[in-house]
């Protein structure tokens, strides 16, 4: 099959000299959340859409010795537990569900805000790697049996 | 006024998609459309006349702000609709494989 | 008021490109026409002063136009012959859509006017900056979602979560049912 031969030599250059710096920025903007435009949401985009990059480029069976896949699937889990057990422990310090328990810095420093960046980088986790197995597991169903029958 | 009138025809345009084609990628394109229209109806509720972003930058004396609060709801909902959207596309692949069409009158007849 | 202008002359191509995008019988055109309404929110975000969504929304209409050109490219999925039928319900949807829009008119005269905000909620979060102040967090959209408002959040994140079990099950149960028929033929 051609498609999972991934594209040209071209493509698959400039793939392996961008794909790094798409996600240093995506975890630039994950970490800025509070402090510029972006956060969780963005920035796991901008991770997820790197590693459709790859898998697009150079086709399923690279990426699949390239990453592993299976400890996505368990990543996704892990990022809501922590987000649930940080609520848990506002109650357990604060009295009340979420509360911000850390010690809130200085305004526009970066390690500042409390809780906000910690919860921020659970939700890039849950939201690149979650839409990453998305596309996954489409692409993977559909090479093995699309339209056939 | 008029800016809402055309955000609610977006909104009827979609709605005009979902009703009448057959084809289930058309509809699952036209109820992202309607996605959008209702998005932007929230934030447009939230603009103010000659205010800015609602954040504060260093060594810049506060001004007037635009509403934050729809820009928060819309911020996470934007997010669910790409995972309904990939959901509808899981949906719609599984029904081709299974009666090999997407039109949707053909589907009702073969499964009743 | 040149935001006023902007808006509607965006709005105007969104709308043109949403019929464009549903009455076009190539697929893959249909889909890209799409991204064309998705884009103008994306500006249309950006010019009344929201840049978070502007970004997001940007990053997320790629993302969509990828998933539906990978999973819906291929020559021969869509054939449909119109009917006579069709054309009665698709007259009759256009009257009744004009219907609720003319009806509609004095809903949207109600509303407040465009640019006045009544903000009685977030109110108190705009004044003085009390929501940097309170959260030290410099971005308020960010100390809304994630401080004030982080149940929503969470609810938000369940939501996506159980969107992609849904997905991998949609994608699941079968090909291991055909698999063991494999084995037992």
């Amino acid at each position: 099959m051609k498609q999972s031969d991934g594209m040209t030599v071209i493509v698959k250059t400039i793939t392996r000299m961008s794909v790094w710096l798409i996600i240093l920025y995506g975890i630039y903007i994950i970490l800025h959340g509070h402090l510029t435009p972006g956060g969780g949401f963005a920035g796991g985009v901008i991770i997820a859409l790197a590693f459709l990059n790859v898998m697009l480029a150079y086709g399923r069976k690279y990426t699949e010795q390239w990453l592993n896949v299976r400890i996505m699937y368990d990543l996704v889990s892990t990022g809501a537990i922590l987000f649930l057990i940080i609520g848990i422990f506002g109650i357990a310090l604060k009295g009340s569900f979420l509360a911000n328990i850390l010690d809130l810095g200085e305004l526009f420093k970066l390690e500042s805000a409390g809780v906000i960046p910690i919860i921020d980088i659970f939700i890039g986790v849950i939201v690149s790697m979650g839409l990453f197995v998305m596309v996954w597991t489409l692409a993977v169903f559909h090479l093995e049996d699309g339209g056939e029958e | 006024m008029i800016i809402y009138l055309l955000c609610f025809i977006l909104f009827l345009v979609g709605l005009y998609g979902v009703l009448t084609k057959r084809n289930l990628i058309k509809i699952i394109l036209s109820l992202s459309i309607m996605e959008y229209s209702a998005n932007l109806f929230l934030v447009l509720f939230g603009y103010k006349r000659d205010a800015l972003f609602p954040i504060l930058e260093k060594g810049k004396e506060i001004q007037s702000m635009v509403d934050p609060l729809p820009q928060a709801l819309v911020l996470t909902s934007i997010v669910i609709e790409l995972g309904i959207t990939a959901m509808l596309v899981a949906l719609a692949v599984r029904l081709y494989q299974k009666y090999k069409t997407f039109d949707i009158t053909k589907i009702r007849r073969l499964s009743g | 008021m040149i935001v006023d202008t902007w808006v509607i002359f965006i709005l105007g191509i969104m709308i043109i490109g949403s019929i464009a995008a549903i009455e076009q019988k190539e697929m893959l055109s249909a889909i890209i026409t799409v991204g064309i309404v998705g884009l103008g929110t994306s500006l249309i975000f950006l010019f009344l002063q929201a840049p978070d969504l502007a970004i997001v929304q940007f990053l997320f209409e790629i993302f969509a136009i990828i998933i539906l050109v990978r999973a819906f490219i291929k020559p021969d999925y869509h054939k449909s012959e119109p009917s006579i039928m069709n054309k009665i319900v698709t007259v009759l949807t256009v009257l009744v859509l004009v219907a609720i829009l003319f009806c509609s008119i004095d809903m949207l005269k109600a509303l407040p006017e465009f640019g006045n905000p009544s903000m009685e909620t977030s109110k108190y979060y705009v004044d003085n900056a009390n929501a940097a102040k309170e959260t030290h967090s410099a971005n308020i959209v960010t100390s809304i979602i994630l401080d004030y408002r982080a149940y929503d959040t969470l609810g938000e994140a369940t939501v996506l979560f159980t969107a992609i079990l849904g997905t991998i099950t949609i994608l699941r149960i079968k090909t291991k049912k055909r698999k063991s028929e494999e084995a037992i033929e």
